[in-house]
């Protein structure tokens, strides 16, 4: 389909404003705009076919199963929608003095004391916009704790092969250095290389508990001996907190700071990419350092504290992303005390799929799993040259948004399943049906799943031309032919698609 | 057109999957083909300076496919006089022909008996089979 | 049973059997006895979703929004117009409620929006390359930081004091795991002295100044540029989207890159997020760009699409060496703004520009008749300014909301011996009657 720029013509226009009669504003020539930016032009119906159909172009949640590993792809509850456009919150300025905006500070405190109480911790900053700003701010109130006791020259921090890629990139941006830590046969963190890599040197652990693998560290409790008795902080990366809430809590595990996706475990649509948010949940002797401004009760009122000495600072404008706490704060009032059985329902979904599935596909580490499970196709491509990127892309034939593939990295091959408490038994059932039917294929007729998908919008992209020729943006009149090439291919095949 | 697997008899290898050609006080460096093949086609190579210092078992440069990055380990030690320009415009070239015109780089070798501590194509062979 | 969840308890034990235990419990013993939780979750009791909404009515209705008070308050967040079409579109299932596109057949609309996102942005700045947003316009500012230390080498940046306060604040938190040293440079009457900034630079990584300032005031931005790159430090502007229609871009002036906060495109102000940063650079400083990048490419066909593109730089891919950690971004807010600036188009932006000027314009010379002073009175501004009120502008602030109408930023908060001025923001929703309104108020409540 065309781009809004190729829709553009000049003289069209969707806005009109209001026109006040008043004397111009001055700004001097060389501060004026020369060439107009090309924006598109178009009326507005245009406008709205275009969106229109780029989302009739796009997967989410709203159109089926989204078993994406280690992104919790659940059910967006539309009432919160609803409350989040309230007035009251929608057009809050947040530079309005404190009495006029009460609400929304009561709002963030009430989810402060929430999110304490399901970690186990003692304090909470919701400020940081997403997970891995949580990272580098839990790590950085590392830093200023240790700066604080005269142990600056603990600088290094131990994550597992297992983390996700945000967590040793976190560990550069906050200034320490990383050190690798390996899993064991049984996918927990290997105690006896781990017990050399722990010393007056370290500052800290990061782990993601449940790891990406989907297990439980069944030895997070000597874990826990091993970094305290160094005098090191345990840092949660709190991306599969969906599998343990009620059941589990970070802070009786012995975690020191937690940060929780908000756009995970409580719910905030993730509009394909963002916004989410990523509030960091702290021990008591490490809440001076948390970033300004805290918001705080005094009676019945509530305000911001910025008067905190120790505070590393700022790490985003404001408080932070207001309107994902509306709506995760939503989230959890419909559940009350009931979010245990959200994790239940999410750990017996898992299993319930990784059981339906372990006979077709590989399984590295063969134990029960929590909220989410990696399968390896390692089988397939051994007996018939079948990839898990075929396994995926044949899967969007059969409806279905395909697992995270190719993570966690130690596993070859990996498929991440990760089905989420909102699902269906139904549903399940015809994923683990597809992947079986998927698996027979990859025997019985392989060219099925290497040229799949068959009916998209598109067939399988050339990636590598799209590096080594990089087009980040459109051309206007220099833009490269291929793009004509596309558009008489598209011609050809109209109608479209979804 | 990606290349048949290969390591030829006269290179010395790194075990972390570079080799080089040694000639007098010189050396070529490149990646071998397993090296090659594990990071699929290669989009990028991020050389070093011309002139500058490259020791043995640090890295000296990158290549990049779509979805990996590689270090490039240093083999040997010494200076770099070349780099292998047309690798800088073209890196598919290492996929085709790793030993040949997908050489890298060349440089003037500054620790000449480093070269007895590589390994010759049957230990590397074998390495690569004991993975 | 809760409302979000589907399982039956016949499905229930079915399932159990399926997966060979017997209850769920047995799901769980990996988890050690002594780290499980061994109570109920200390949280108040579930709500209906009437009573949900009543309850969230309740706290909205505790918040003095712009449709309670006639407000002027800018400050980096403001109260453009949101088109209909906006929020028409976002609440589009597919588009709200998609992950990040990582399957690129299953999400092509999503990723052909952000290249066209990419394309507005670079348009709008006069850059060649854009990401796909960041968190927001004070986080790009780090990111810019940490990029420029890596393409210059050099570890220390320089910000204008003009440049928005939590910006800089921002800054400072992220400078030390940079391993960067901060200085800032002072303005004088409001903006910045392209000598002065020039000696800063000497050994500085990049400067960064606000283009219109927090004040409001046109900078003189291509000798603010032309000083950072005779010092050899990146020139960063950090700039109003809204501005752009009238106001040169920044890479047609000689800045390396250009970051900015665009809330004010096709965003609500919503106590401030979530919304998005920008970070556009010119074409040398693609590889070291933070975050997401879609690009274009073909299928086997030769037809069209769009994919997530020179992934090596990202996290997932090269880990501790990143160009940043950011993960999540602000990808749907940041779609916000290309409908919005799809919907006005360029001559759109333009006289929306000339507008924000005129009215405040018009509000300078009003404040000034009723009695107050400029703070900054020889400067051009944009759609803000600083007036001075004679006593506490704190003060000022709050006898004004009471009469109806909230005047502003006291300046008092970010500035020293800027106690006594406010900074006010006119946008397209006031008109001049609002500013009439504004004027009475400030003449009865300030102390000229």
């Amino acid at each position: 389909m065309k781009l809004v720029f190729e829709k553009s013509r000049p003289g069209r226009r969707a806005s009109t404003l209001p026109r006040y009669e008043l004397p111009p504003g001055d700004v001097p020539d060389e501060l004026r705009r020369e060439r107009p930016p090309r924006l598109p032009e178009l009326a507005e119906p245009e406008v709205v076919r275009h969106f229109s159909e780029l989302a009739t172009r796009t997967f989410g949640i709203d159109t089926g199963f989204y078993p994406l590993g280690s992104c919790t792809m659940k059910h967006n509850p539309r009432v919160n929608e609803r409350v989040v456009a309230l007035p009251g919150f929608r057009d809050l300025h947040p530079l309005q003095e404190e009495d006029g905006a009460q609400g929304a500070l009561e709002l963030e405190w009430r989810l402060q004391e929430i999110l304490a109480e399901v970690t186990g911790l003692d304090a909470v900053s919701l400020q940081p916009a997403a997970g891995s700003q949580g990272e580098v701010t839990g790590l950085m109130l590392m830093r200023a704790y240790f700066a604080d006791r005269g142990e600056g020259d603990r600088a290094e921090i131990v994550v597992p092969d297992t983390a996700h890629g945000t967590n040793p990139a976190s560990v550069t941006m906050a200034g320490y250095s990383l050190v690798d830590v390996r899993t064991d046969r049984r996918g927990n963190i290997d105690l006896d290389d781990l017990r050399g890599k722990v010393g007056r040197r370290t500052a800290g652990l990061m782990l993601t508990n449940p790891s990406t693998l989907g297990l439980f560290d069944e030895n997070i409790e000597e874990i826990q001996r091993i970094f305290h008795g160094a005098g090191a902080l345990m840092y949660y990366d709190g991306a599969n907190l969906n599998a343990v809430c009620g059941i589990s809590r970070p802070g009786d595990m012995g975690f020191d700071i937690v940060h929780i996706n908000l756009h995970k475990t409580f719910s905030q649509p993730h509009g394909g990419g963002g916004p989410g948010g990523g509030p960091i949940a702290v021990r008591k002797t490490l809440e001076p350092f948390l970033p300004v401004p805290a918001v705080v009760r005094d009676g019945e009122r509530f305000r911001l504290d910025y008067d905190r000495p120790k505070s590393i600072g700022k790490v985003r404008a404001f408080t932070g992303p207001f309107g994902v706490f509306v709506r995760s704060y939503a989230f959890i009032r419909a559940y009350g005390p009931a979010l245990r059985e959200m994790s239940e329902a999410a750990v017996l979904n898992a299993n319930y799929v990784l059981a339906r599935l372990k006979e077709a596909y590989e399984l590295p580490f063969d134990r029960l799993c929590m909220h989410e499970f990696v399968l390896s196709a390692r089988n397939l491509k051994r007996q018939y040259g079948i990839t898990a990127l075929d396994v995926a892309k044949r899967l969007m034939d059969y409806g279905f948004h395909p697992p995270t593939i190719y993570f966690p990295l130690i596993v070859p091959e990996a498929l991440m399943v990760e089905p989420t408490e909102t699902e269906t038994k139904e549903t399940l059932d015809a994923f683990c049906d597809a992947m079986l039917a998927i698996a027979r294929e990859a025997e019985e007729e392989p060219e099925l799943l290497r040229e799949a998908p068959h009916d998209r919008p598109v067939g399988r992209l050339d990636e590598v031309q799209a590096v080594k020729r990089p087009i980040l943006k459109y051309g206007f009149d220099e833009h490269p032919v291929q793009a004509a090439t596309a558009r008489a291919s598209e011609a050809a095949q109209a109608p479209k698609g979804v | 057109m990606p290349a048949t697997e290969t390591y030829p008899d006269d290179l010395k290898y790194h075990s972390e999957h570079d080799w080089a050609r040694v000639e007098h006080e010189e050396a070529t460096l490149g990646i071998t083909w397993f090296a090659q093949d594990a990071l699929g086609e290669l989009v990028h190579f991020e050389p070093p300076e011309e002139g500058a210092q490259v020791s043995k078992d640090s890295s000296y440069g990158e290549v990049e496919s779509v979805k990996a990055v590689s270090e490039l380990i240093a083999p040997l030690s010494g200076e770099v006089v070349e780099v292998n320009g047309r690798v800088v415009d073209k890196p598919e070239i290492v996929n085709e022909d790793p030993y040949g015109e997908g050489w890298l780089v060349r440089i003037r070798l500054s620790e000449p008996d480093e070269v007895d501590s590589l390994l010759d194509a049957e230990a590397y062979k074998q390495l690569l089979a004991e993975q | 049973m809760t409302r979000f969840l589907s399982l039956t308890d016949a499905d229930r034990e079915e399932m159990l059997e399926a997966i060979g235990v017997v209850s769920l419990d047995e799901l769980f013993e990996q988890i050690p006895r002594g780290v499980r939780f061994d109570r109920e979750l200390a949280l108040d009791p579930a709500l209906s979703e009437p009573e949900l909404v009543t309850h969230l009515e309740e706290l909205a209705a505790r918040n003095a929004h712009a449709g309670v008070e006639l407000s002027f308050l800018g400050a980096g967040i403001y109260d453009h117009y949101v088109p209909a079409v906006v929020d028409a579109i976002l609440s589009r299932g597919e588009l709200l409620t998609a992950y990040t596109p990582y399957q690129p057949e299953m999400s092509q609309g999503v990723l052909q929006a952000i290249f066209e996102y990419q394309t507005a942005v670079c348009e709008l700045t006069g850059m060649d390359v854009s990401n796909a947003s960041g968190y927001d316009g004070t986080t790009v500012a780090a990111d810019a930081c940490f990029l420029a230390k890596h393409a210059t080498g050099r570890s220390k940046v320089v910000l204008a004091e003009a440049l928005h306060p939590q910006v800089r604040q921002v800054v400072k938190t992220y400078a030390p795991g940079f391993g960067l040293e901060v200085t800032e440079v002072p303005h004088h009457g409001g903006i910045t002295d392209p000598d002065e900034l020039r000696e800063a630079a000497q050994d500085a990584a990049c400067v960064i100044f606000q283009q219109p300032n927090f004040f409001g005031c046109l900078e003189p931005g291509p000798d603010l540029a032309a000083a950072a790159n005779e010092a050899g430090g990146l020139p960063v502007a950090h700039v109003d989207p809204i501005s752009l229609g009238v106001l040169e871009a920044p890479g047609a002036y000689g800045c390396a890159l250009a970051i900015g906060e665009g809330q004010g495109a096709g965003n609500y102000q919503s106590y401030g997020g979530p919304h998005y940063g920008f970070i556009a650079a010119r074409s040398e400083f693609i590889r070291r760009m933070p975050g997401r990048i879609v690009g274009e490419t073909v299928d086997a066909a030769g037809k069209r699409g769009y994919v997530l593109t020179l992934q090596t730089r990202e996290q997932h891919i090269r880990r501790e060496k990143a160009t940043s950690n950011i993960t999540t971004n602000q990808t749907l807010l940041a779609l916000a703004g290309l409908m919005h600036l799809s919907w006005l188009g360029p001559e759109g932006l333009r006289e929306l520009g000339e507008t924000c000027l005129a009215l405040g314009r018009y509000a300078r010379e009003r404040l000034q008749d009723a009695g107050l002073e400029l703070v900054f009175p020889e400067r051009t501004t944009f759609k803000e300014f600083a007036v001075r009120v004679g006593r506490p502008a704190s003060e000022v602030v709050m006898e004004a909301r009471r009469k109806g109408v909230h005047p502003g930023y006291a300046l008092g908060r970010d500035y020293q011996g800027l106690d006594d001025a406010l900074l006010v923001c006119v946008t397209e929703r006031r008109s001049p009657a609002d500013v009439d309104r504004l004027a009475t108020v400030l003449a009865e409540v300030a102390a000229p």
